[in-house]
């Protein structure tokens, strides 16, 4: 039982960067735009909240500069993409190189000590409730956030105008140019919140899930967010749950080598990236599906005619 | 006009951001270009090294160039490298008789080999099963990664290599003489000319590598015509993953000699930006690897003399492709100043 809470909470944890890396991406993409720069702007989240810390800024304050240099990122690729109606597929890997190699330099001075991680909340009274207690009341706030943003998202997208609007800049920009929605600017404000977000994912992982400095700590985990969308089939709750099958599979493997399966250690480090393919394939079979949510013009660029 | 013109304004404003990234640091820019980007080249061995990153680049890069100008993404170059990389230095260390003069030709073979059989499974997915081959080809990235981590950590580490995860050495015949051995530039670069030459005749001579750029360009007009898109998928990818797992096996049996965790400072993602940089043909590839290598020469070159960290080249490649993705707007639109609304 003790064994199932502790993976329970740690699938939960390992998840909650995912989810805010992997719900702005869907907004972007809802938005009709692809930014495939999800990595780099994670790893400027992570260096610039990491920073923070060290700086001595109280931790709320690091996470919002880790949320907003993943912002200010994802501006460089908005330029490009919006714009400058450059490819965007190569405009987001010109982000995800360039945010590994910004967060490369300024972690040289970090050190490898770590710091003290964001404190976790005990919810009185509830978190004493045994088994339900330690599964659900007693984490750190940003993974109750993760949640509240899934909450919101859903109902912005899907019970608002502006989420209406939003949509249809996906799907149709020339229509919502037509009707008079400034599409280019819809999409910058998409585009930033999607960097906001993989920052603040990126920000999570440095200060709070593994609260030390590692070059490139990310590992792969804002690739696995665009797959992830994907595998949603760009619905916020399939992407929660997505989010969270991943984090389950992080915590097994990692449980795994903690009880010394006998498998090299590297092969079940690999699981995560041979799943992703996995459900890639599987999510990919069903065309219908696929072409039921997805926002008809991501990618392609488009400029007002005037 | 503007199509060569566009790449070297990208360099000359990368410079001039890379300037100012040097004066905010408070280094003075000047000497740290000069030390950035003519220093290294002003010694013989500065233009040994110069050619030696160069040839990875560019072939890589050719042979992902094939795949882009059919809108094809491989963007997992650098994992197809490394698949190529193990499975000539297998070869070299296990075939069985260590003096075959065959040997360096069968290691580029398993080499050319296992890029591709790396390649083939996102090549298959997309083709198949209908998956995206961006994410693919990445993700078998850090799968390669782990793969050879597992095996110099593991069955392949040398026994009397003092517990370093690191393979034995390469047998003398398993390996490219060097041209002068008091420098690391080798034969192999010859690899990388043949490469060079095929990709243009492939890309700008042959019938098929016409139709794979129509299906880049203008993928309805492809399919009118008849030109089977899944053709065009496996030649890209595949074409990307001979080249690069070549380039694994250059390095292998070129300047590294054993397999160890860490055998590519990230040729594999920078021959994207060098594709780009030549846009996707052949001469402007080789300009571009060259400039490219220049960069990681400089990066490692200011620091070893000015102690700066070299993610300052990784900075800089994201730059230049911001940059020269920006300067291609001027190219493929005018912009004219709109009449004025009454």
């Amino acid at each position: 039982m003790d064994l199932f809470v502790a993976i329970f909470a740690g699938t939960v944890i390992a998840a909650t960067p995912l989810i805010f890396a992997a719900l702005g991406e869907l907004v972007v993409e809802k938005s009709g735009v692809l930014n495939l720069g999800v990595e780099g702007m994670m790893l400027m989240g992570a260096a610039f909240a990491f920073w923070a810390v060290i700086a001595g800024l109280p931790m709320p304050v690091a996470i919002l500069a880790g949320g907003l240099a993943g912002a200010a990122a994802s501006l460089l690729f908005g330029v490009l993409a919006l714009t400058f109606l450059t490819n965007q597929y190569a405009a987001g890997l010109a982000l995800a190189i360039f945010g590994s190699g910004v967060s490369a330099f300024l972690g040289r001075n970090f050190g490898s000590a770590p710091i003290d991680a964001l404190k976790r909340i005990q919810v009185p009274v509830l978190s004493d409730i045994p088994v339900i207690g330690p599964m659900v009341f007693r984490f750190d706030p940003m993974v109750y956030f993760a949640i509240a943003c899934f909450l919101v998202i859903t109902w912005f997208l899907y019970r608002t105008k502006a989420g209406l609007i939003l949509r249809t800049v996906g799907e149709s920009p020339e229509t919502a140019h037509a009707i008079g929605f400034p599409v280019i600017r819809i999409r910058y404000l998409a585009v930033l919140f999607g960097g906001l977000m993989a920052g603040l994912g990126g920000a999570y992982l440095s200060v709070a899930y593994t609260p030390l400095w590692v070059e490139n700590m990310t590992a792969g985990k804002g690739w696995i967010a665009l797959a992830l969308v994907v595998f949603a089939t760009w619905r916020p709750l399939r992407v929660l749950l997505g989010a969270w099958l991943f984090g389950g599979m992080t915590i097994l493997q990692l449980q795994g080598q903690a009880l010394g399966i006998a498998v090299p250690s590297e092969l079940l480090s690999a699981l995560p990236y041979l799943a992703t393919i996995a459900v890639l394939v599987i999510i990919s079979q069903n065309r219908q599906m696929l072409a039921q949510h997805f926002p008809a013009s991501l990618a392609k660029p488009f400029r007002p005619a005037s | 006009m503007m199509r060569v013109a566009a790449p070297v304004i990208a360099v000359v404003l990368t410079l001039a951001v890379g300037s100012a990234l040097f004066a905010a640091l408070g280094y003075d820019p000047l000497a740290t270009l000069h030390a950035f980007f003519v220093a290294p080249l002003s010694s013989v061995n500065g233009l040994s090294e110069w050619l030696l990153k160069a040839s990875p680049l560019i072939l890589i890069a050719c042979g992902l160039a094939v795949g882009f100008r059919a809108n094809v993404w491989n963007i997992g170059a650098e994992g197809q490298l490394i698949a190529g990389a193990i499975a000539a230095c297998g070869v070299g260390l296990f075939y069985p008789n260590p003096e075959s003069p065959m040997l360096l030709a069968l290691m580029v073979l398993a080499g050319a080999l296992a890029g591709m059989a790396w390649a083939a499974i996102p090549a298959f997915l997309r083709a198949r099963m209908n998956t995206n081959e961006i994410l693919v080809t990445l993700m078998l990235t850090y799968v390669a990664t782990l793969l050879l981590s597992w095996l110099v950590h593991g069955p392949w580490r040398d026994p009397a290599g003092f517990n370093y995860p690191q393979t034995a050495l390469l047998p003398a015949a398993a390996m490219f003489e060097p041209f002068d051995y008091a420098y690391r530039l080798n034969p192999s670069i010859f690899l990388t000319v043949v490469a060079v030459f095929l990709m243009w005749l492939f890309a700008d001579r042959s019938f098929m590598g016409y139709k794979m750029s129509v299906s880049g360009a203008a993928p309805l007009a492809a399919r009118y015509a008849g030109f089977r898109e899944s053709s065009a998928v496996w030649i890209g990818l595949l074409a990307g993953g001979a080249a690069a797992g070549i380039a694994g096996m250059a390095e292998v049996a070129g300047p590294l000699g054993q397999l160890s965790p860490q055998i590519s400072p990230g040729y594999g993602f920078a021959a994207i930006i060098v594709a780009f940089l030549g846009r996707l043909n052949a001469f402007g590839i080789v300009l571009g690897g060259l400039l490219m290598s220049l960069l990681f020469l400089g990066g490692e070159a200011i620091q070893m003399n000015l102690g700066l960290p070299s993610a300052l080249t990784r900075i800089f490649q994201g730059i230049l492709l911001f940059f020269l993705l920006a300067t291609d707007f001027f190219i493929f639109y005018r912009l004219r100043r709109l009449p004025e609304h009454a």
